[in-house]
């Protein structure tokens, strides 16, 4: 129980540290590289609360994708932050104040939450019994049978996602030389060279 | 191998046009060169075997009770491929004369019908949004597929912004919906809103739901990416978006609200009504100002979708046939429209001015008369079909009490026949303007065999109407 306890110090410990330098790097390369680390984090507390599946969508997607994809922006924008800085202590008391709003209203919903009973009961007897099978295969399990209709139509908007995407997109520029590689293995010598011989003191035609 | 296809036969369709899709896909992309005449032509050829399925199909639930098939879908779906089958031969023809055709153009439009056909099957929320998505992403992208043109790549960004925002409404109403009924399907929704009487969560969800759905229809006070949109997407293209779309919404719309949600009518019949005197109202008043003729048809849509919505707030089954015969006369009226539409062009450029027409009856006899006949039946003037459309609607309305809205809807149909009738006297009574290139062939039939449709459809009622009033029997045993 103490590595659990342990752990989860860690992960929480580095998590927050991670997102606080997200916020307050200058570098936004850098940002993007403790963003990473902050869903690293993230994904060891998943894992800590049994939900490994969780966990490991996190690190595929957020990380292995939306994460690169961030940094790919944010490489190419190349945002100087000094300059979108500018102007925050202007706007500091009115976002304050909306913040100040946001948080006594958040308040005062967590204050009349009621859990109610069957919910409690529901969640100490989940289905199908976690000793049975791990969350994975339990979703699994229902993806691939009750919901493969959906599945199966969200390749497609997938897919036309990706198609869009192409076509607003692709531009065939024209009189690009590329290299082909079957024209010139079959070029032969006797197709381009010819042998000619020069007369002294007269050049060629 | 057999027990596969057992489980895919009431997705027929479906299947076969995603199959379809993906292999055009691929023979684009094989062929390499601009060959989009022969894709549109697989592509019509597809829907048409798409819809001989649709025709073939039994009424079954199927996929866990995500996706039904009954007489109802079966005739909006077949209604929703005739228009997308119409529309993408103008589109290909477009593309051709403006040299801006590729290989994805027919693919895009496919998968925007089997999104569209999906929505109009869904018998879950999570169905219903899938569909809804798949259909929406196809348009942005085909709204904006003009990418060289300004105005188009606007209405493209102004579409998608504003469709996002229509699906997170949509998404939000579901999960209250969710919440307070307790789960998603629409079967078991109408057991949970007959037990007992609504919940306050299930109410504001359902509004949310309706708002979402109005949305994607332009139903007014959710209209205002309308205009926009028509006008900078290039023409065939908004054709397009006026009729498939709008079908596909509309019977959703219908089956979503009279399905799960029935016995709630007291609650979402009054949000309907509001919706739909605002849209008769706006579409006519805000069309009289309008000098592009896009921008024009656009409210127009927005009215004639207020019309289509007084079927469902009766909510019974003669308001759903009034509903399914304003559609079908509907399409044909707006595909005829925008073949004139396309035809506006002067010296290979095109024109959408109102001023435009100035004396078309002169220059161009036979498509001046078309416009005309189309102009006087979206108006719903007695010897064409979209008085008979009107009329349907109007009659449901009258049986079910509702004379007061019966009678706002006639008032604004007077007052959206000024601007119908101001076209008119343009083509016949101004001064003739610069001549118009000759249509090309294919966009002449269309509009002529739109235009004889009209007085085809007035004179031989009987059988449109049966089987509308057949379908919306099939919606309200299923």
């Amino acid at each position: 129980m103490i590595i659990a306890s342990l752990a989860f110090y860690l992960f929480s410990i580095i998590g927050v540290i991670a997102a606080l330098n997200v916020i307050f790097q200058r570098n936004p390369v850098h940002c993007v590289l403790w963003l990473i680390l902050t869903f690293f984090n993230a994904a060891g507390l998943f894992v800590l609360l049994g939900a490994e599946f969780v966990a490991m969508i996190l690190v595929v997607v957020y990380v292995g994708a939306v994460a690169v994809l961030f940094l790919f922006v944010v490489m190419m924008l190349d945002i100087n932050v000094t300059i979108m800085r500018e102007g925050f202590m202007k706007y500091l008391p009115m976002g304050a104040l909306i913040g100040i709003i946001l948080l006594v209203e958040l308040a005062f919903v967590f204050g009349g939450w009621t859990m109610s009973p069957a919910a409690e009961g529901l969640r100490l007897a989940p289905a199908p019994d976690m000793a049975d099978v791990n969350n994975t295969q339990a979703l699994g399990n229902i993806l691939y049978t009750n919901y493969v209709y959906l599945f199966q139509a969200s390749g497609l908007v997938l897919l036309v996602a990706m198609v869009g995407a192409i076509v607003l997109t692709l531009r065939r520029r024209p009189g690009v030389r590329k290299q082909k590689i079957s024209e010139q293995v079959a070029r032969r010598a006797e197709d381009t060279l010819s042998v000619v011989q020069v007369e002294v003191g007269k050049g060629l035609q | 191998m057999s027990h596969l296809l057992q489980l895919i036969t009431p997705a027929l369709p479906e299947v076969f046009m995603a199959v379809a899709a993906m292999v055009l896909l691929l023979v684009g992309v094989f062929r390499e060169k601009e060959s989009t005449t022969l894709l549109t032509w697989l592509a019509l050829a597809a829907m048409v075997v798409a819809g001989g399925l649709v025709i073939r199909s039994a009424p079954v639930t199927a996929f866990n009770g995500l996706f039904v098939v009954n007489g109802f879908t079966s005739y909006a779906k077949i209604l929703m491929l005739v228009g997308a089958g119409l529309t993408s031969l103008l589109i290909n023809s477009w593309a051709q004369r403006e040299k801006t055709a590729r290989n994805e153009l027919p693919v895009l439009v496919m998968f925007a019908t089997i999104g569209m056909m999906m929505m109009i099957s869904a018998n879950d929320l999570i169905s219903l949004y899938v569909g809804l998505e798949l259909q929406s992403l196809s348009l942005y992208v085909l709204a904006a597929y003009d990418r060289d043109n300004q105005r188009a790549t606007e209405a493209g960004v102004k579409y998608f912004v504003l469709g996002a925002l229509a699906s997170g409404l949509l998404l939000y109403g579901s999960s209250l919906v969710y919440g307070f009924g307790g789960t998603t399907t629409f079967d078991g929704l109408a057991t949970a809103v007959k037990a007992g009487p609504a919940s306050l969560g299930l109410m504001i969800g359902v509004v949310f739901v309706i708002a979402g759905l109005a949305f994607k229809v332009s139903a007014v006070p959710f209209h205002m990416w309308t205009p926009d949109v028509y006008e900078g997407a290039p023409t065939p293209i908004t054709a397009f978006f006026s009729v498939a779309p709008k079908i596909a919404g509309l019977c959703l719309f219908l089956r979503v609200l009279v399905g799960p949600f029935g016995n709630m009518i007291e609650q979402w019949q009054q949000v309907i009504i509001f919706i739909s005197i605002l849209s008769m109202g706006w579409g006519a008043v805000a069309a009289l100002a309008q000098k592009n003729i896009k921008r024009l048809m656009a409210y127009s849509s927005i009215g004639h979708v207020g019309y289509a919505l007084i079927g469902l707030v009766v909510g019974n089954e003669e308001g759903a046939r009034g509903l399914l015969v304003y559609l079908l006369i509907y399409l044909f009226m707006n595909v005829g429209t925008f073949a004139v539409i396309m035809s506006m062009r002067v010296k290979g450029k095109n024109v959408e001015d109102i001023s435009d027409l100035s004396g078309m009856a002169k220059n161009h006899p036979v498509m001046a008369a078309v416009l005309a006949a189309l102009m006087f039946s979206m108006a719903g003037i007695p010897p064409l079909a979209g008085f008979l459309g009107k009329f349907y609607i109007f009659v449901a309305a009258v049986n079910a009490g509702f004379v007061w809205l019966a009678v706002v809807g006639l008032l604004a149909s007077v007052i959206s026949a000024v601007y119908y009738i101001r076209l008119i006297k343009i083509m016949y009574f101004d001064e003739p303007g610069t001549a118009f290139d000759a249509p090309d062939k294919l966009a002449g039939t269309l509009m002529v065999g739109c235009g004889v449709l009209m007085l085809v459809i007035f004179v031989l009622p009987s059988s449109l109407v049966d089987s509308a009033q057949a379908a919306a029997r099939a919606l309200f045993l299923g």
